[in-house]
């Protein structure tokens, strides 16, 4: 079975918080999920599934779907990390078009800053099997990237200073967004002169830490006919896990090679297609190997592709990030996955920032990358049309 | 990530390894069903689900795969991805080097540092 253009995204939301200081987990996901419904013009009342991670707290959906008062016939908490809310989606249409619901309700807080959660944390008490082998050494999320940044560079060659045009590509965009962190534009050398964090990665090169979160809700065909919003449909979905294969390792691609040959193939479209990428920048080497696995230029090509400002909005050839992305405007709760989901939404209806709005833009494409891209990470891609 | 260096309790499974690391020796696993060797070490096969994974000593022989600095410790630790000699490549410490003097493809040899007062696998510059 197919989901193709069987279920629309008919509500968004992104919570403006980037430090939410007195507001609990719970209340983040509440305010968002007001959000998403009021974009939509649904209510409470209409909402039949309800799908969230391993950002929400105590039993997730069950904690969760109580606070906020859900009456529902289907669930889903599947947990990979911040890509979550991509699969979600892609599960949501799955259940929308096999008849299982019609309102689906999609929601991530996350307060690092703030404290209250330890998103992606296990349970305690369950340690995963890995632990013994890998703890010991002090692995993070800074250096199991820059690792895969620093193969990448002996494979093919890439250079900081192509890593650093992504992180200019982010910050040319954040200028225009007001709840963006980082709203200074920066230069390559900005990047290159910023301290050295976890060889080859700069500090300029990382993302922001942020509160915050957002919510989505996606629908069937006949509520979203219903619906005064601009109409955004699923036209494909993908979803991969990559690990380390028993020692069998090889850092240099992610799982999206085969996420989003699975999308592709679904909505029967090519990357050469799509008119804006929204692509998980958790660092800047995620998204130079996110392009590469996406299909959007061969492997190795990454760096090439996104120097010389290449990912800018009216100037490059690939818009991406156009609310400045996890590198400049937020990455509620360490997890990016939603606010690429946001934005791509927002181009599609043509309500992104006039100063980077995409002209005519009918094609969208949302990718994301959660967990440790050189251990073990969950890959997902969606393909949005507006129709 | 930083959890306590100990081997769990309830585990029988991994005893020879733990054992094997008391005496300075690494081991892995080698499936006798589909051949194929893999680390860290599980009683089923990640390749085949097959239960007949057999215990073997690393020669200690690697070289390096990919490496950091995370410049943030102090001191500044080396991660690394190291493939053993044997295939399967592993996470560790490269210790006894310069963060300027390592590269990827270069020779390294297995060495143990008291963690937790558990010896613990890590590598240094081979020769």
């Amino acid at each position: 079975m197919s989901i193709k253009g069987k279920a629309y995204i008919a509500g968004i939301y992104e919570h403006p918080t980037r430090k939410a200081e007195g507001i609990p987990l719970a209340q983040l996901h509440a305010e968002v999920a007001r959000g998403a419904l009021a974009d939509a013009g649904l209510t409470l009342a209409d909402v039949d599934a309800y799908f969230c991670a391993g950002d929400a707290p105590g039993l997730g959906a069950l904690s969760m779907a109580e606070y906020l008062g859900l009456d529902l016939r289907h669930v889903d908490t599947t947990e990979t990390g911040g890509s979550s809310y991509l699969v979600h989606v892609g599960h949501a249409a799955q259940a929308i078009a096999a008849g299982k619901c019609k309102v689906a309700l999609i929601t991530l807080a996350g307060k690092p800053r703030t404290g209250g959660s330890q998103p992606g944390r296990p349970p305690i008490g369950i340690v995963p099997p890995d632990t013994a082998f890998e703890a010991p050494y002090k692995p993070s999320v800074l250096n199991i990237y820059a690792m895969c940044a620093q193969r990448h560079m002996h494979e093919f060659g890439t250079t900081s200073e192509q890593l650093a045009w992504v992180k200019v590509a982010a910050s040319q965009h954040a200028q225009h967004n007001p709840h963006a962190m980082l709203r200074d534009v920066v230069t390559v050398e900005d990047v290159l002169n910023s301290p050295l964090m976890a060889d080859p990665l700069h500090r300029l090169d990382c993302c922001v830490v942020s509160d915050g979160g957002g919510a989505l809700v996606v629908v069937a065909p006949e509520i979203a006919d219903q619906l005064a919003r601009p109409k955004v449909r699923v036209l494909g979905a993908g979803e991969a896990l990559k690990h380390s294969r028993g020692g069998e390792v090889d850092i240099s691609y992610s799982a999206g090679r085969w996420s989003a040959a699975r999308a592709f193939e679904e909505a029967a479209v090519k990357p050469a297609d799509i008119k804006y990428a929204s692509l998980y920048d958790s660092f800047t080497i995620t998204v130079v190997m996110q392009i590469e696995d996406v299909g959007f230029c061969a492997k190795g090509e990454g760096g090439r592709f996104v120097a010389d400002g290449n990912l800018i909005s009216g100037v490059g050839k690939l818009p991406f990030n156009t609310d400045g992305g996890g590198l400049c405007n937020n990455h509620p709760g360490n997890r990016g996955g939603m606010t690429k989901i946001l934005e791509a939404v927002r181009q599609l209806r043509g309500e992104a920032h006039p100063a980077v709005q995409v002209p005519n833009c009918d094609l969208a494409l949302a990718h994301g990358t959660g967990g440790f891209l050189g251990l073990r990470h969950g890959s997902a891609t969606l393909i949005l049309e507006r129709v | 990530m930083a959890e306590p260096n100990t081997p769990p309790a309830d585990d029988v499974a991994l005893a020879p390894y733990h054992a094997a690391l008391a005496e300075r020796r690494l081991l892995i696993k080698r499936c006798a069903e589909c051949g194929k060797p893999h680390f860290y070490p599980r009683p089923y096969c990640p390749f085949c689900l097959g239960d007949k994974t057999e215990w073997e000593q690393a020669s200690g022989a690697g070289t390096v795969y990919s490496w950091s600095v995370e410049r943030r410790a102090k001191p500044p630790y080396v991660i690394a991805f190291v493939t053993l000699a044997e295939g399967p490549t592993l996470l560790t410490n490269l210790v006894g080097v310069e963060p300027d003097a390592v590269a990827i493809g270069q020779a390294v040899t297995l060495d143990f540092e008291e963690r937790d007062g558990v010896p613990t696998p890590v590598f240094r510059p081979a020769g």
